[in-house]
């Protein structure tokens, strides 16, 4: 260990420009810093994380044969790295640099300057009284897997999967449906361009299924994940669809020889406006093409008296009643979750008259009956079978709302908008956008709602009171009146119309917490996961080597889904193709003779790092699992645990230093 | 368990049958509830408005002498008394210098107390309390094809209260079905009756007045039930100058839920105060 005269520490401090300048008096913490032991040079500097600042310690550790280096400046998550680089250049071990935070910590917090500056030398003092004891330490490097899991194929999945194949890696996607698409694969035209949704969509899907660096799971999940970036080991549970998926070539026969003559049970991806048979694919481009048979709805699962007529259909012999669900382990480097989100229960806003009156549809329900392919061939009709004459679209359903979720869904105005024109254009009726704010930020967005104020669909500022049947006058008679206060005009207005869409809004999917669990990562307060930093990590997790990608982050629309996707897929790769992670020294570990066994540490830690020798009796801490959170080093009885950069010595030291003058 | 009950100035006056037939619903339950002795306005409505102050301090009064007469709870029927005495305890509780004034005001009279009494509405005590399966052992007459339209009214589920569903309430509907009848869905029931209004501006409040019983009406109900005096008042007293004024017959029965219960627990029309109701009386077979 280094002996206390060998010590010699330079001291800098940056003055922010005025973010530290404007409260603290540098000049007087620079020469207080002068005075302090082991300082051998105190300097101060306009913007110490510049070249030219940089460049001033690098002088000076060749120089003056500094040792120690103590910056105080600002947070060490945005500049610890900088000043850790710029010594380990002038060839100095880069653990010996310590940063004090007196921007974040101090100047900002803080008004009044005396007590400020006080402050400022106390925490100085303290590193300076720490960064004694230092060590050198390296950093270790552990190698990443190449191969990726993708979880949840809509459109961000299947964008990520693409690109990280395309790039030549290995990737497994799974989906917990039995077809990948996700929403976009239900959508009719896409806003503002008017894409066909499934023109643009489906080749993706089908390059998915043919892509040779690609395994696709459908209807599968994730059910364990163990270890840390670069090495994940991964547990996929794949559900029984009770059909040899390798076998089976979507010729369909099976679902014609069905018992059932028609559809029954509620179609999941025509959002219940459609039957569907107990053996099924969601839709004809479904990826992959393979039926699946429901467990809860077919015959021979709930009476076991079926004559398994499907089974007899397939020439193949793909069915197999007895099919368990498949545990698959992976081993991979990183994760990327584009897991998705779900549409607001409209009947939590029981006002609008939705599971109530026939003719109250969600948005997500319209974008079926719009659809070619969809339960009507894209006739858009009333339940009672009318054309609808006039439709009201009420916006923000679930959306910017006290009583319900408070965020603005970003994509609802603009798909109200497209919805819109699309009603239009199929019914001629006359139709009224209840808006709160049109909210069309985006390349083309601006000018397709000018296009359809040109079309003559009506709007009406106002958030929407109630839908009911209530009729005043002759006029509303057998309508459903919507009534609001128009606050342009400033009156309260009833707009008797046909038929009413609730366009709403998007919220966590209902596997988000589990999810967030399983990969310990975090949420934000409404459920989405939270990103690393939101506007310069806005992929990253606080997870290293997980990515999030699409709604699953927060609400969006499909190019910013796609963006991100793409974003996440470069992070990746950014990983995969540098080949190694270096993993922060900052760790525990356990000095095996003192360690009792007593495996108190084994259930404290939250990051599961210490595993137990059965054999010798001890516990030890896999270094690149721990993430020096020191929970255990506080915990262990006997003393047996100690952490790189904590270890007794430069902790007692930093509080002397910040206590004793 | 202490159950208290705060009449306020309507159920012994113009509500009085509201007291009435929930006392002989509730004796025929086997509940007991305890007046509140040397009971006070409220303070909810015109005081309220006037000077808020004082209507709280009034308020307190009554829920510090619930608590001093070793109560546990306090029954409050009318929706206006209970709305009052629900915002009179969220005052105190979230506002200090209100919280020592209201104390301060309470001492001068020798009154103390924590003021958190849990202040209860009687459609929260038979649903949630009595319970809905007790309710349905005491039927003897079930109303079988009586189409009733609940009325709840602006003030009994909001803002303060908490035991039904803002939006769309539903607990003078389920006590409807206990009791054998129709509850019909009625888009209407949380629309205001006009509250004073039918006095200080009756061309708006009679339109008001109209509007709900026309439509209750149109929906095909026998009796409008409600568990408010002033909805009870304001529905069933102007009914003949109604169907005048907008040329259409809307004369029909709107009665106390109180009274319904009673009616389907076997009580006489007597002992439910229907013989002395201004709207037809309803006739039960």
């Amino acid at each position: 260990m280094t002996t206390n005269h060998e010590i010699r520490t330079g001291f800098y401090i940056c003055h922010c420009g005025h973010n530290i300048a404007g409260v603290i008096d540098v000049m007087a913490v620079t020469e207080y810093a002068a005075k302090l032991p082991f300082v051998v040079v105190s300097r101060d500097y306009k913007y110490m994380c510049s070249d030219p600042g940089q460049e001033l310690i690098q002088k000076d550790i060749k120089e003056l044969n500094l040792n120690r280096i103590v910056v105080a400046s600002c947070s060490p998550l945005l500049h610890e790295a900088t000043f850790r680089a710029a010594t380990a250049k002038a060839g100095l071990n880069q653990f010996f640099m310590q940063m004090v935070n007196i921007r974040e910590n101090d100047s900002w917090v803080h008004e009044d300057k005396e007590m400020a500056t006080l402050k400022a030398k106390d925490l100085v003092r303290a590193a300076i009284h720490r960064v004694a004891y230092h060590k050198a330490l390296e950093k270790k490097k552990v190698p990443v897997n190449p191969d990726v899991l993708i979880v949840g194929g809509g459109i961000s999945g299947i964008t990520a999967a693409l690109t990280l194949a395309n790039a030549g890696k290995k990737v497994y996607l799974v989906e917990k449906d039995p077809t990948i698409g996700g929403y976009m694969a239900k959508f009719d035209k896409t806003f503002p361009t008017l894409d066909c949704a499934a023109c643009i969509l489906t080749p993706k899907m089908s390059a998915v299924k043919e892509h040779p660096n690609i395994t696709l799971w459908s209807y599968s999940e994730v059910t364990k994940v163990d270890g840390y970036v670069g090495n994940y080991t991964v547990q996929v549970t794949r559900k029984p669809r009770y059909i040899i998926e390798d076998l089976c070539v979507g010729c369909l026969s099976c679902i014609d020889a069905c018992i059932y003559k028609e559809g029954k049970f509620p179609s999941e991806f025509d959002v219940g406006l459609s039957k569907r048979k107990p053996v099924y694919i969601p839709f004809p481009q479904a990826t992959p093409l393979v039926v699946v048979v429901d467990r809860d709805t077919c015959i021979y699962f709930k009476t076991g008296k079926c004559p398994q007529s499907c089974a007899k259909a397939c020439d193949r012999n793909a069915f197999d009643f007895n099919q368990q669900p498949e545990v698959k382990e992976i081993q991979v480097g990183t994760v990327i979750l584009s897991t998705g989100f779900k549409t607001f229960d409209a009947t939590r806003a029981p006002y609008y008259g939705y599971g109530r009156y026939p003719n109250v549809f969600t948005s997500l329900e319209i974008e079926r009956l719009v659809n070619a392919s969809g339960p009507t061939e894209g006739h858009v009709l009333c339940k009672d079978g009318r054309e609808p004459q006039n439709i009201g679209i009420i916006h923000c359903v679930g959306s910017r709302d006290e009583k319900t979720n408070k965020w603005c869904s970003r994509v609802c105005c603009m798909y109200s908008l497209k919805l819109a024109h699309l009603l239009k254009e199929h019914t001629g009726a006359d139709i009224y956008n209840f808006y709160i704010d049109m909210r069309t930020p985006g390349k083309g967005y601006e000018e397709f709602y000018d296009k359809l104020l040109n079309e003559g669909v009506h709007f009406i500022r106002g958030r929407v009171a109630e839908v009911s049947d209530w009729a005043i006058t002759h006029v509303e008679e057998g309508k459903l009146v919507i009534r609001v206060e128009d606050t342009m005009i400033g009156v309260v207005r009833r707009i008797p119309v046909d038929m009413v869409v609730l366009s709403v809004g998007m919220e966590p999917g209902d596997d988000a917490q589990e999810l967030r669990r399983l990969f310990n990562i975090s949420c934000s307060n409404e459920g989405f996961f939270l990103e690393r930093h939101p506007k310069l990590a806005p992929v990253d997790t606080f997870t290293d080597g997980i990515f999030i990608a699409g709604a699953c982050q927060g609400p969006k629309d499909i190019p910013d889904s796609v963006a991100q996707a793409g974003a996440a897929a470069a992070q990746a790769l950014a990983l995969i193709d540098t080949g190694y992670v270096e993993l922060e020294p900052n760790t525990a570990f356990i000095v095996e003779e003192l360690c009792s066994g007593c495996r108190v540490c084994v259930t404290m830690c939250p990051y599961k790092a210490i595993s137990y020798d059965e054999e010798k009796h001890k516990a030890s801490i896999n270094e690149a699992l721990c993430k020096g959170c020191g929970t255990c080093v506080a915990a262990c009885g006997s003393g047996a645990i100690f952490q790189n950069l904590f270890d007794d010595e430069e902790i007692l030291s930093e509080i002397k230093g910040v206590l004793v003058e | 368990m202490k159950y208290m009950y705060f009449p306020g100035c309507s159920l012994k006056s113009s509500g009085r049958l509201y007291e009435q037939s929930l006392m002989a619903v509730l004796n025929r339950m086997n509940f007991t509830i305890h007046e509140i002795e040397n009971w006070n306005c409220c303070g909810a409505t015109t005081y309220m408005s006037i000077n808020e102050n004082y209507a709280i301090e009034i308020a307190s009064r009554n829920l510090a002498l619930a608590e001093r007469q070793g109560g546990d709870e306090i029954i409050v029927p009318c929706a206006a008394c209970y709305m009052g005495l629900l915002k009179t305890q969220n005052y105190i509780a979230t506002d200090e210098a209100i919280r020592t004034r209201v104390h301060r005001e309470l001492a001068k009279t020798g009154l103390s107390g924590n003021l958190t009494i849990k202040v209860r509405h009687p459609l929260d005590l038979f649903v949630n309390i009595i319970g809905l399966d007790a309710i349905k052992q005491h039927v003897q007459a079930p109303l079988k094809g009586l189409k009733v339209a609940s009325y709840y009214g602006c003030q009994l589920i909001r803002p303060f209260s908490t035991f039904d569903n803002v939006w769309d309430p539903q607990t003078l509907d389920m006590i409807v079905k206990v009791l054998g009848g129709e509850s019909l869905y009625w888009p209407l029931k949380t629309r205001c009756c006009s509250g004073s209004m039918t006095s200080t501006m009756p061309n708006i409040g009679s339109r008001m007045n109209f509007v709900l019983l026309q439509n209750a009406k149109s929906r095909g109900a026998d009796v409008i039930i409600t568990a408010c005096p002033l909805c009870q008042f304001n529905l069933e007293c102007f009914q003949g100058k109604l169907s005048k004024q907008y040329r259409e017959d809307v004369r029909m029965p709107v009665m106390y839920f109180t009274q319904l219960m009673g009616l389907a627990f076997g009580l006489s029309e007597k002992e439910l105060g229907l013989n002395r109701m201004l709207s037809p009386a309803l006739s039960h077979s």
